[in-house]
């Protein structure tokens, strides 16, 4: 048998592989594809101190290799998954993880105390990159200083495992990952998706309603894997590796670049069933290249 | 309901007309109930371009012999893969996806289905199971021209048909709201195609008190309720198309 635990801050996986926020649901919509219990864990959809609409119709774009989005956090706010669906998911074998947001730092943390109260949930990621809303989201995970801020201020409300997801629409990345790990953080998840946009010529109009929107798939995967690359050499906290991963190939070159996890996004609208596959190359892969632990592969980049 | 991922193997393609093929797939593993106005995510392969599944309608359903058909127009480089499939080709398939039209529990309603275009392509379907409830209905397609409609010899087996065209070529001249047999009376009506076909099959049933569905196409990546991005703004707020519906009564519309 091989090694395939890692751990993430105080958060136990069995495996490396997690799933993005926004593309699995809240788990349950993939149990017919995916035994859910055989994943590290999934991180549930983004979710805000209150409900919320998100953008209006149209939503999405296809561009090659990937697709844009701007669904803009629409959740029915942090008490209704607390009633509804956290019951639902409590018993599952395997770690449950919700991704926080806010418009403004009192959010976050307000949310996240709420969450922190939930004792099946031994995680949160927190969203400083969500790119599809106004206020809030991505403003906060520009700048150092302000993703210091934010992170600071749930670190102190928040007792367990902080993991924070940045944003790739920066000059410099690793600087706001050194910012966010001197605030207290336990990891950092990378990339969210980057800011793009799609254009209809016959119409002469933007295909998004909110003219841009998050590109990601399988397009972004190279900007993904040089980011996280970048990130792994400067922090000393785990690194989760997100973006355009689709086959365990792509979830391994991310752990040779250095991540201790890895997160599936839009993979899982190509084939429902493709993390319960990766789960199952990455093991073959350790027995393929006798090696008998995963933390052998991570950051093992021969350069 | 469970959904299952299943490759589906093409049995029959058919040209229907300039731009529409009918794809008849069979599995070696017995396919889920499917309900009429229920669809698939058909996988499309050996296409750099595409990423997404492709949500197809279900046109017909045969359990006992374990046949599915989907009729696929060519809009993009998806369907245009899908449409040149030939016939002992695979298509990983996600199905049965949605919820379906509400279909009457008891026989003896009479029912008027409404098609345009493409978007007729469940109602075969769903005639043919209000037909086996012991329901009647009539069928009202609409489309451009004659040469733009498909399959009428196997619409016109399943029970009365009528048509309108914009040029006249076939039936009723003019669109389908104009046509003379929406002076009978019906129980309810169905109604698939373009939207704004739609919104006045929706603007005549809502003035005439009559119970309506739709089915809704709205752009969608996952087809499970996880991506949200197919959202119709209803009286309830943004709800999924791919699960909440994709049928909806008019009356949990903004329409």
């Amino acid at each position: 048998m091989v090694k395939t635990n890692v751990k993430i801050g105080g958060l136990e996986l069995k495996n490396p592989v997690l799933t993005a926020s926004g593309t699995f649901g809240y788990g349950l919509e993939f149990a017919d594809f995916v035994d859910l219990n055989k994943l590290g864990g999934f991180i549930v959809k983004g979710t805000t101190l209150n409900h919320r609409e998100g953008n209006p119709y149209p939503r999405s774009a296809e561009t090659p290799m990937g697709m844009l989005n701007a669904v803009g956090l629409q959740n029915k706010g942090v008490d209704y998954f607390a009633q509804n669906i956290y019951p639902q998911l409590k018993d599952l074998d395997t770690n449950v993880v919700v991704n926080v947001s806010g418009a403004c730092i009192e959010d976050y943390v307000a949310c996240a105390e709420k969450v922190a109260a939930l004792d099946k949930i031994p995680a949160i990621e927190l969203n400083i990159s969500c790119p599809n809303v106004k206020q809030g989201g991505m403003a906060f995970g520009v700048m150092p200083a302000s993703a210091a801020e934010v992170v600071s201020a749930v670190r102190k409300a928040y007792p367990k495992t902080l993991i924070v997801k940045l944003s790739p629409n920066v000059t410099d990345i690793t600087e706001i990952a050194r910012a966010v790990e001197g605030a207290g953080a336990d990891s950092v998840s990378l990339i969210n998706t980057l800011l793009g946009m799609a254009i209809d010529s016959e119409k002469r109009r933007p295909i998004l309603s909110t003219i841009t929107g998050g590109m990601s798939g399988p397009a972004v995967k190279p900007i993904a894997l040089r980011m996280v690359w970048q990130v792994a050499k400067v922090v000393k906290i785990p690194v989760v590796g997100i973006g355009g991963i689709t086959t365990g190939a792509d979830a391994v070159e991310f752990l040779l670049a250095g991540a201790s996890a890895i997160e599936v996004g839009t993979a899982n609208f190509m084939n429902p069933a493709v993390t319960g596959e990766i789960v199952d190359y990455i093991e073959d892969y350790l027995v393929r290249h006798n090696m008998s632990s995963v933390d052998e592969l991570i950051g093992a980049l021969q350069v | 309901m469970k959904k299952v991922l299943v490759d589906l193997t093409i049995k029959e393609v058919q040209h229907v007309n300039a731009n529409c093929v009918l794809l008849v797939m069979c599995s070696e593993t017995p396919l889920p109930e499917t309900l009429p106005g229920q669809f698939a995510e058909l996988r499309v392969d050996n296409t750099p371009s595409v990423v997404l599944r492709r949500p197809i309608s279900v046109h017909s359903f045969d359990a006992e012999k374990n046949e599915i058909g989907f009729l696929v127009q060519v809009v993009g480089d998806g369907t245009r893969w899908l449409a040149s499939l030939k016939v002992g080709d695979k298509v990983n398939t996600l199905m049965p996806l949605g919820n379906g039209f509400t279909m009457p529990t008891e026989g003896g309603g009479r029912y008027l289905l409404v098609g345009g275009g493409v978007g007729s392509a469940p109602l075969y379907y769903l005639a043919e199971q209000l037909r086996k409830n012991g329901n009647d209905f009539v069928i009202l397609i609409g489309a451009r021209a004659a040469k733009d409609l498909y399959r009428r010899d196997a619409y016109e087996a399943l029970g009365r048909v009528e048509y309108t065209t914009e040029d006249g070529s076939l039936g009723e001249k003019g669109y389908v709201t104009n046509h003379s047999v929406l002076a009978e009376k019906f129980d309810g009506i169905f109604t698939c195609g373009p939207k704004p076909m739609m919104l006045a099959v929706a603007k005549y049933a809502r003035e005439n008190s009559i119970a309506c569905e739709v089915s809704l196409e709205n752009k969608m990546a996952c087809g499970l309720g996880a991506c949200l991005c197919c959202v119709e703004d209803t009286k309830e707020g943004h709800k999924c198309v791919c699960t909440d519906g994709p049928v909806f009564s008019i009356d949990e519309l903004k329409w």
